[in-house]
C-alpha cells in the first residue's frame, strides 16, 4: 500500500557535510569506496558551511521514468521507489538528462546510469547518518514533524513580539 | 585493493616525476601515514641541510586506511625537516584532502629541489603534472583553493595549500585544507613556500576495492557506536574541543600571560558554551561541522559577530570554523584576552594566512611579556602597546608577523630560539618550549605524565605525540592496568594520581606507541585512547586493518610498527643533533616548570612545580622502555629488535 510506504527525507540544515553517507552507499553497492559509484551526494558551499545531500526523489511522475525510449525505468509500488532494468537499459542516458535534482548519475566506470534503491528499505546513508540529516520516514508523516517545527518558530516569534510590545 | 595507492618522487628543480607501489613488506614494517613518512624522510633527506633550501625533502602522506571504510580516516601528515626546530617537521590534519589523494590513486608525495617559479601540483587518477601557481601565488588559504576549483571548473578538488604566512617563510606556517584544517607545528608551510609549491590539487574517482565489504561495513558501524556514544566525543559534537579549555582552565591547566599564571580569570565571554551561542546566533542550530566519514562533528562554523574590534580590522561578517581549544590558548589565556571578538579575529587571520596559532600565540605571549618587564619597549614594538590582555596588539602583530613588517615582526616570525637571538636581553629564559617549538597554552606543572610527555616528544613541546591525557581521570587502578598492559603486558606500577610520578614513564611511551599506530592509520586521535579511555586501539586497529585491506596485522605487530616509526622520527632527530640536555635540542622542559609553583587553580595546582631529580628518574625510565641507552640513544639490540639496521635501506 502506498500511504504506509516509507520515503527518504533530506534535512539539509543538519548535514555536518562528513561524506559518510557516499561511502556506505558505494560499499553497500559496490563492494568499493567512490563517491563517484555513490548514490547519493553531498553539495558542498564551503566558504558559507551550507552542505545538501542530493539523492532520487523517486518521484510518483517520474521524469526520468517518461523519458526513457525503451522504458527501462519503472515505479516499485512496494517500497515506492523508482528502479532501473538494467536488462532493458540501454544507456542512452535521457534520464540523467531530464533529472531535476541530477539525482541519476552516470557511473564512467561501468558505463551505467545509477540512482538510489534505498537499499531495498534498509537506506544505509541513514542507518550511518548519526545526525539524521537524512532520515526514512513514514512517507505520510514527513509533513507532520515540519509543521510542527513551523509552527514553533511562528509561535516563539508571536511571542517576542507580544513581549516588545509590552516593554514599550 | 586499497594498498595498491603509489609513492611519487616530484623533484621540483628537474620537474622529473617517479611514481612506485609500495610492497607489502615495507607496509608491513612502516604502515603508512606518519610511519611511513618518518621512513621516506629517513631515507630521502640529507642529514644537516638549510630546512628552508632546496635540499630539504617535503613529505605529504594519508593514512593507510584513507578512504575505506573505516571511522574518521581523514588524517594526512606532512613532515620534513623543521626550519622551526631543526629537526623532525611533522604535522597532521584532518578535513578532505586524505580521502581525495587516495581516490587519485597516490598515498605518499615526497617532494625534492625547489621549483624555478610559483607552482602547484595536480594530482587526478594516477597522473601528475606540475603547474604554474602564478594565478594563486600571494592569495590566501580559501581564495588559493576557490580559483583553482573555479579555473578547473570542479568543486571536488581538495587541496593541501600554504598560504601567504608559508610564501613569506614564517618558519611556523601551515600546511591547510578547507577553511581551517591545519597541519599547523613545525612549519611544513614555510617549506612548502621555500620550494615555490603553493599547494597540492588533488581529484580521484579510483575505486577503492574492500577486502571485505560487508565486514567492513558492520564492524564500522559498531566502531562509530562505540566512538559515539563516548560522553567525551558527545561533549565534543556539540561544544567541540572549546570544552577541554573550559575544563583545563577552570582546574588550573592553562598557562596565562605567557607562563605568569595558569589560569585565565574572568574569561565567561571566551568559555565554550558562549562560543557555540555565537555559533548558532550566526550559522543556525545545526552548527557542526565535521572531516571526511566522522561522525563526531567537533568543528563549529561561525560568522565573526560585530564589535568595535571587528570593525576596525574590516572583519565582520567573515565566515570561519572552529575556533578549537588552541586558539582559546594562543589568543585568550596565553596572551591575557577574555573577550570573544579577539579569539574569532584572530582565529580568522591565521586561517587565511595559514599560520600556526600555537606558535605565534606563544610568540606574542612571550614578546608581552617581555614588554610586561620592560625589555621589550614601545620603540621595540614600533608603537604597539603589547600589554597582557589588548586583543588589538594581538592581530596587529599576526599581521605583522605574517607579513613580516617591523624588525619585531621578523623577529618573531623566526620562532622561540631564533627570535629570543635576535631579541637577545636574557629574553630565552622566558621562552616556553621544548627543542624550539612552543609549548601549546597549557601547563604540565602539576601533571608530571603530561610534563614527560612534551619533553621526549619527537617534534618538540606537543601534546600529540605521546600525552597520557586520562590521567587526569583518575581511573581505578585495575582499568589503567587493562588499558595500559594491552596489546604488551606491563608488570610495574600504575598510578591513578596524576600528581605521582610513578608509572607515568610507562604510560607516556604507550601513548606514543598508540599515537603513531593511530597516525599511521590515518584516524584521528579523537577515536583512540586520547580523551576517552574507552575508544579503540590496537586491537580494533588489526580487525579494521584487515577488514578493509586484506592485510593481516596483530595488534602487537602495529604495537611494534609503531615502536619502530617512533624510532625512525628518534634517528632522524639523531641525525640533526640531539643531545639528551642541550636546552635547543634535548628531551628538556624549561627552567620555568622546575623553578615557577603555579600560582591560581584546584588545591592540587597551586604551588606545583616538576621536581628536577624525579623527572629525570622518569625520562630514564621511558629511556629504558623505549630501548635506549642513559642519554636517550636506541642501543644496537633495540636497532635490530625493530629491525632498522639496515636504513636507510632505500626501498622505494
Amino acid at each position: 500500500m502506498e500511504a504506509m510506504a516509507k520515503t527518504l527525507v533530506v534535512n539539509q540544515e543538519r548535514c555536518t557535510g562528513c561524506r559518510l553517507c557516499e561511502s556506505v552507499c558505494a560499499v553497500k553497492h559496490d563492494g568499493v569506496v567512490n563517491p563517484m559509484r555513490a548514490r547519493i551526494k553531498i553539495e558542498k558551499w564551503e566558504h558559507e558551511g551550507l552542505y545538501v545531500p542530493m539523492i532520487c526523489q523517486h518521484c510518483q511522475d517520474a521524469p526520468c521514468m517518461n523519458v526513457c525510449p525503451v522504458k527501462a525505468i519503472s515505479r516499485d509500488e512496494a517500497l515506492a521507489r523508482v528502479m532501473v532494468d538494467y536488462n532493458t537499459c540501454i544507456g542512452c542516458r535521457s534520464c540523467v538528462a531530464v533529472c531535476p535534482f541530477g539525482a541519476m548519475n552516470f557511473n564512467t566506470i561501468d558505463k551505467k546510469v545509477i540512482k538510489c534503491d534505498l537499499c531495498d528499505g534498509e537506506p544505509q546513508c541513514v542507518r550511518f547518518c548519526d545526525i539524521k540529516a537524512v532520515d526514512y520516514v513514514d512517507a505520510a508523516k514527513v509533513s507532520i514533524s515540519k509543521k510542527r517545527d513551523a509552527a514553533l518558530r511562528m509561535t516563539s516569534a508571536q511571542k517576542k513580539a507580544t513581549e516588545l510590545e509590552a516593554e514599550m | 585493493m586499497a594498498l595498491n595507492r603509489k609513492v611519487a618522487i616530484i623533484n621540483l628543480t628537474t620537474g622529473q616525476i617517479e611514481s612506485k607501489p609500495i610492497p607489502i613488506d615495507v607496509r608491513k614494517k612502516f604502515l603508512g601515514g606518519r610511519g611511513m613518512n618518518a621512513y621516506l624522510l629517513y631515507n630521502y633527506l640529507k642529514p644537516g641541510v638549510d630546512p628552508l633550501g632546496p635540499d630539504n625533502v617535503l613529505v605529504i602522506g594519508i593514512g593507510m586506511l584513507a578512504a575505506t571504510m573505516a571511522s574518521a580516516t581523514s588524517r594526512t601528515d606532512v613532515m620534513g625537516k623543521s626550519p622551526l626546530t631543526d629537526m623532525i617537521g611533522s604535522t597532521n590534519m584532518g578535513g578532505f584532502f586524505a580521502a581525495e589523494l587516495a581516490l587519485a590513486g597516490y598515498h605518499h608525495l615526497v617532494f625534492l629541489g625547489k621549483a624555478e617559479k610559483p607552482s602547484y601540483l595536480w594530482v587526478h587518477n594516477g597522473e601528475i603534472e606540475i603547474r604554474d601557481a602564478a594565478s594563486v601565488w600571494g592569495k590566501s588559504v580559501t581564495d588559493t583553493q576557490w580559483t583553482i576549483r573555479k579555473e578547473m571548473g570542479d568543486e571536488d578538488i581538495k587541496f593541501a595549500v600554504c598560504g601567504p604566512a608559508g610564501e613569506n617563510l614564517v618558519r611556523y606556517a601551515n600546511v591547510m585544507t578547507g577553511i581551517k584544517n591545519s597541519a599547523g607545528r613545525t612549519g611544513m608551510g614555510a617549506v612548502m613556500g621555500s620550494k615555490n609549491l603553493k599547494c597540492v590539487a588533488a581529484r580521484g574517482t579510483l575505486d577503492i576495492k574492500i577486502a571485505h565489504p560487508t565486514q567492513a561495513l558492520e564492524y564500522n558501524k559498531r566502531f562509530i557506536d562505540l566512538i559515539t556514544s563516548a560522553k567525551v566525543n558527545q561533549t565534543m559534537g556539540t561544544l567541540g574541543t572549546p570544552f577541554i579549555w573550559g575544563a583545563t582552565n577552570s582546574w588550573g591547566g592553562c598557562r596565562t600571560n605567557n607562563f605568569q599564571y595558569n589560569q585565565l580569570r574572568y574569561a565567561d565571554d571566551i568559555e565554550p558554551e558562549h562560543l557555540d551561542e555565537i555559533s548558532k546566533e550566526t550559522c543556525g542550530e545545526y552548527n557542526m561541522t565535521a572531516c571526511f566519514n566522522c561522525q563526531v562533528h567537533c568543528r563549529a562554523k561561525y560568522k565573526i559577530p560585530q564589535s568595535p574590534l571587528a570593525e576596525k580590522f574590516g572583519l565582520v561578517g567573515k565566515y570561519d570554523e572552529g575556533p578549537e581549544y588552541t586558539s582559546q590558548g594562543g589568543f585568550c589565556c596565553e596572551v591575557g584576552c577574555t573577550d570573544a571578538a579577539t579569539l574569532l579575529c584572530a582565529n580568522h587571520l591565521v586561517d587565511q594566512y595559514g599560520v600556526d596559532n600555537l606558535e605565534i600565540g606563544s610568540m606574542i605571549a612571550w614578546a608581552m611579556e617581555l614588554y610586561d618587564y620592560g625589555i621589550l619597549t614601545s620603540k621595540d614594538t614600533d608603537g604597539v602597546d603589547l600589554r597582557f590582555g589588548n586583543g588589538e596588539a594581538v592581530l596587529e602583530m599576526i599581521h605583522r608577523i605574517c607579513q613580516k613588517k617591523t624588525w619585531l615582526g621578523q623577529a618573531l616570525a623566526e620562532g622561540p630560539i631564533r627570535a629570543a637571538q635576535k631579541i637577545g636581553r636574557d629574553s630565552e629564559k622566558y621562552l616556553i618550549h621544548v627543542k624550539g617549538m612552543s609549548n601549546l597554552h597549557s601547563d604540565e606543572r602539576a601533571t608530571p605524565g603530561l610534563a614527560l610527555n612534551i619533553a621526549v616528544s619527537s617534534r618538540g613541546s606537543d601534546h600529540l605525540r605521546s600525552r597520557p591525557a586520562i590521567d587526569l581521570y583518575h581511573l581505578p587502578k585495575d582499568v589503567m592496568k587493562r588499558i595500559y598492559s594491552s596489546p604488551v603486558p606491563f608488570e610495574g606500577e600504575l598510578s591513578s594520581d596524576h600528581r605521582s610520578y610513578e608509572g607515568k614513564a610507562w604510560q607516556v611511551f604507550w601513548q606514543e606507541n598508540c599515537f603513531m599506530g593511530v597516525d599511521c592509520m590515518g584516524i584521528c586521535k579523537y577515536h583512540t585512547t586520547f580523551l576517552g579511555a574507552t575508544l579503540p586501539n590496537f586491537e580494533d586497529w588489526a580487525r579494521v586493518v584487515n577488514y578493509n585491506t586484506g592485510l593481516e596485522l596483530t595488534p602487537t605487530e602495529i604495537w611494534t610498527a609503531a615502536e619502530r616509526c617512533n624510532m625512525l622520527e628518534k634517528l632522524v632527530n639523531i641525525r640533526e643533533g640531539f643531545k639528551r640536555d642541550d636546552p635547543h635540542k634535548g628531551d628538556v622542559l624549561a627552567d620555568r616548570y622546575h623553578n615557577e609553583p603555579a600560582k591560581r587553580g584546584a588545591p592540587d595546582v597551586i604551588g606545583a612545580t616538576i621536581d628536577r631529580e624525579k623527572f629525570k628518574g622518569m625520562r630514564a625510565e621511558f629511556y629504558k622502555h623505549k630501548g635506549c641507552d642513559e642519554n636517550g640513544i636506541p642501543t644496537p639490540e633495540t636497532i635490530k629488535r625493530l629491525g632498522l639496521e639496515n636504513e636507510p635501506s632505500h626501498l622505494l
